[in-house]
């Protein structure tokens, strides 16, 4: 992975110094302006970074995340900028991060004057994002001034000016020292006095003081009709006007923000969500399209020996992305637990987005496989994010996975299951696309599940999520001879070999446990109908080997006949051997005898004569 | 006017005048306010000013933005005027002073 990590900071150029950074620096570098390099093109427009402006257009950072991206450095310093937008869209807790940010991380103290929230409410409202306003202005670096207006109360007789207004403004600045100045909401201020012409004339006036005195400031506007502020406040602070939008679609709350305009400066044009949660604003700069990200090397054993086996490199390729597709009950989530315990037995970071179970039920189902999550919960090797798809809009969706993802920084990615996730085709087809991106430029390896047999998303319509994906496992439930059986098979599997075969997997307490395919003269067996067929040959085979046996020993009987009949003939012919010595040697007495007889007779013979 | 009781004549008024500087305009409103008192609550006044630029914590306790700013701190309730004060009629109704003329 740190191959990997060093090889993304490589990509961008305001990072190339992690290159030579150790491990951590690798890993702790924050996400830099990846739309520098990656130029969004899904939207009408793209961000064109534009060095120049950078260089010549001093910059506040804003420490939200995302926005300072969009940016390219966060607000103009030194001058006024806007941030509109309807109630309850969040100007004024982007306006009190912009302050608290600035008091806490940049050295930057700063006062807000309220014209709406008294300070303890401002304080106790910010309080859950762990902002201690109260901290701050003990330690002098943030001064609160909530300014009453209340038109009932003034009566107006003459000329006038709002010099009480700037005087109180500069005492708060020269309070703590500010740099920076928050102003929330102005446009009370037209509640509170009647003549409109004095009062823009007046705040004509503040925004020059303000850039005078080198105050980098918000003002906040409420959104007007036909116009980004109710009393035109645009007008005034031209310099950088950003639009905050909060839309309700189908029920779903979605927020936005815009850059309306930034002068002397690139900004992204499009429209960017952005949460607002425990951990504060994040806006989610769209990334895009572009395909020109680092590929990771190196392979991801899936941590199941059949599967591994199934792929010709031994595992998937690093920074890809997979697709798990199966009907409920094939065991997809079981299949990724196991890919994510395997991970993180090696010591990655694993990071699961759930939006149908609740991490402690994966955990529980992950147990009867004999796989212990809990152990890598606790070791901060893996984490849960586990939301409901109707809870958010997409947008909303992939915001909050931007982030988890910056925060966590996993190695590997599951998404469970993407067919979840509710929306018209094209805004589907889109997310999906932009979430394959989000986690492909951070080279990291992504495991999507869909129910959806033919690897879609929706239900009722047909985007084919198949193409974006690098790997595509099918899990499939055989139904043959009353009984189900679970088969996978790896349909594709991008810049590598596989096997062609279907395979029966089983779910056992030891894991998952892919079984050898029997092929035999009916086609491809499983489950009990491979059992049955294994029976049949087993039995098979031992008939052959008893009627192997039974001809051998009548073979080896036969021998031992014939042996034992040489032995006999053996027997006879020395018999007959003897007998034949015997007569010869009969034969050769008797023949000496006749011939010492008729000596004998000669000689008697002889006598007599 | 508008159904409020008018303040016992025999009241005194405490009259708080926030000023910006030694600007025309604020000597103007001073000016002005000095002469409306003495021409219709003669002896039944205390008049403050406040400089924003000397005491702008004043300004902030009473809440003061616009200068000048002539705050009635009593009789009760509170009114506050903005404006350079030149339109006597409307002092007088702000301050809910019964003008000497009208009242013989």
């Amino acid at each position: 992975m740190l191959v990997l990590r060093v090889a993304q900071a490589a990509l961008h150029p305001s990072k190339a110094s992690s290159r030579h950074g150790s491990a951590s620096e690798a890993r702790l570098a924050r996400p830099c302006i990846r739309s520098q390099v990656a130029p969004e093109t899904s939207g009408t427009s793209s961000i064109v970074p534009d060095p120049q402006a950078q260089l010549t257009l001093p910059k506040a950072l804003t420490g939200i995340a995302g926005f300072d991206d969009l940016t390219f450095g966060g607000l103009p310093a030194g001058r006024p900028s806007l941030i509109c937008g309807s109630a309850g869209c969040g100007k004024t807790l982007f306006a009190t991060t912009f302050l608290v940010n600035g008091a806490t991380r940049y050295g930057e103290p700063g006062v807000f004057m309220s014209f709406e929230e008294r300070a303890e409410d401002l304080a106790a409202n910010v309080a859950s994002l762990g902002y201690d306003l109260d901290g701050l202005v003990a330690a002098g670096r943030l001064a609160i001034d909530h300014v009453r207006v209340e038109r009932s109360e003034i009566e107006e007789s003459g000329d006038y000016d709002l010099e009480g207004l700037f005087i109180r403004l500069g005492f708060a600045v020269d309070s703590v020292g500010a740099k920076r100045v928050v102003l929330d909401t102005l446009e009370t201020l037209f509640a509170g006095f009647n003549d409109p012409a004095l009062l823009r004339a007046e705040l004509r006036r503040l925004f020059g003081w303000i850039k005078d005195r080198g105050l980098t400031a918000i003002i906040t506007g409420e959104r007007g009709e036909g116009q980004l502020t109710r009393q035109g406040l645009e007008e005034y602070v031209s310099d950088c006007v950003v639009l905050l939008d909060n839309r309700v679609e189908d029920q779903i709350t979605t927020r936005r923000l815009r850059v309306v305009k930034y002068r002397g400066s690139a900004h992204g044009t499009n429209e960017y969500p952005f949460l607002i949660d425990h951990a504060g604003i994040s806006v989610l700069p769209v990334t895009s399209a572009d395909l020109d990200y680092a590929v990771p090397g190196g392979v991801l054993p899936t941590g199941i020996a059949g599967l591994d086996a199934m792929l010709g490199p031994g595992g998937f390729h690093r920074g890809s992305s997979i697709l798990i597709s199966g009907e409920a009950g094939t065991g997809k989530s079981m299949l990724s637990a196991s890919i994510v315990d395997a991970a993180c037995r090696r010591g990655e970071r694993c990071l699961i987005f759930a939006f149908e179970e609740s991490g402690d039920q994966i955990i529980r189902n992950a147990r009867s496989l004999g796989l212990d999550l809990t152990r890598h919960r606790d070791r901060g090797l893996l984490r849960f994010e586990t939301a409901r798809p109707s809870l958010h809009g997409l947008e909303t969706h992939l915001a909050r996975m931007h982030r988890d993802l910056d925060q966590f920084r996993p190695d590997i990615v599951v998404i469970d299951p993407i067919s979840a996730l509710r929306g018209s085709a094209s805004t589907l087809q889109a997310t999906l696309l932009r979430m394959i991106d989000l986690i492909k430029s951070r080279g990291i390896t992504a495991v999507f599940t869909t129910l959806r047999g033919d690897g879609s998303v929706g239900q009722d319509d047909d985007i084919g999520v198949s193409s974006l994906m690098d790997a595509w496992i099918k899990l499939e439930n055989l139904e043959a001879n009353g009984e189900r059986t679970r088969t996978l098979y790896v349909i594709k599997a991008r810049g590598m070999s596989h096997s062609n075969q279907i395979r029966e997997y089983l779910l056992s307490s030891g894991g998952i446990r892919l079984i050898d395919a029997y092929i035999g003269p009916a086609g491809v067996l499983t489950g009990t109908a491979r059992h049955v067929q294994e029976a049949q040959e087993r039995a098979a085979a031992e008939e052959r080997r008893r009627e192997t046996e039974r001809t051998l020993r009548d073979v080896v009987r036969r021998r031992f006949a014939i042996e034992r009949q040489i032995e006999e003939l053996r027997a006879g012919l020395e018999a007959a051997e003897d007998e034949e010595e015997r007569l010869r040697s009969e034969e050769r007495l008797r023949e000496a005898r006749s011939e010492t007889e008729r000596q004998e007779l000669t000689a008697r013979r002889s006598a007599a004569e | 006017m508008n159904g409020f009781t008018p303040p016992d004549p025999e009241d005194r008024f405490r009259l708080r005048l926030f000023v910006a500087g030694t600007a025309p305009r604020s000597l103007r409103a001073v000016e002005s306010l000095r002469r409306i008192c003495e021409a219709h609550i003669p002896g039944r006044y205390e008049l403050e000013i406040i400089d924003i630029y000397q005491q702008p914590d004043l300004a902030e306790r009473d809440g003061v933005l616009a200068a000048p700013t002539l705050l009635r701190v009593s009789p009760h309730p509170e009114r506050r005027i903005s404006g350079d004060l030149l339109d006597e009629g409307r002092i007088l109704r702000g301050l809910q002073i019964a003008p000497a003329a009208e009242a013989q």
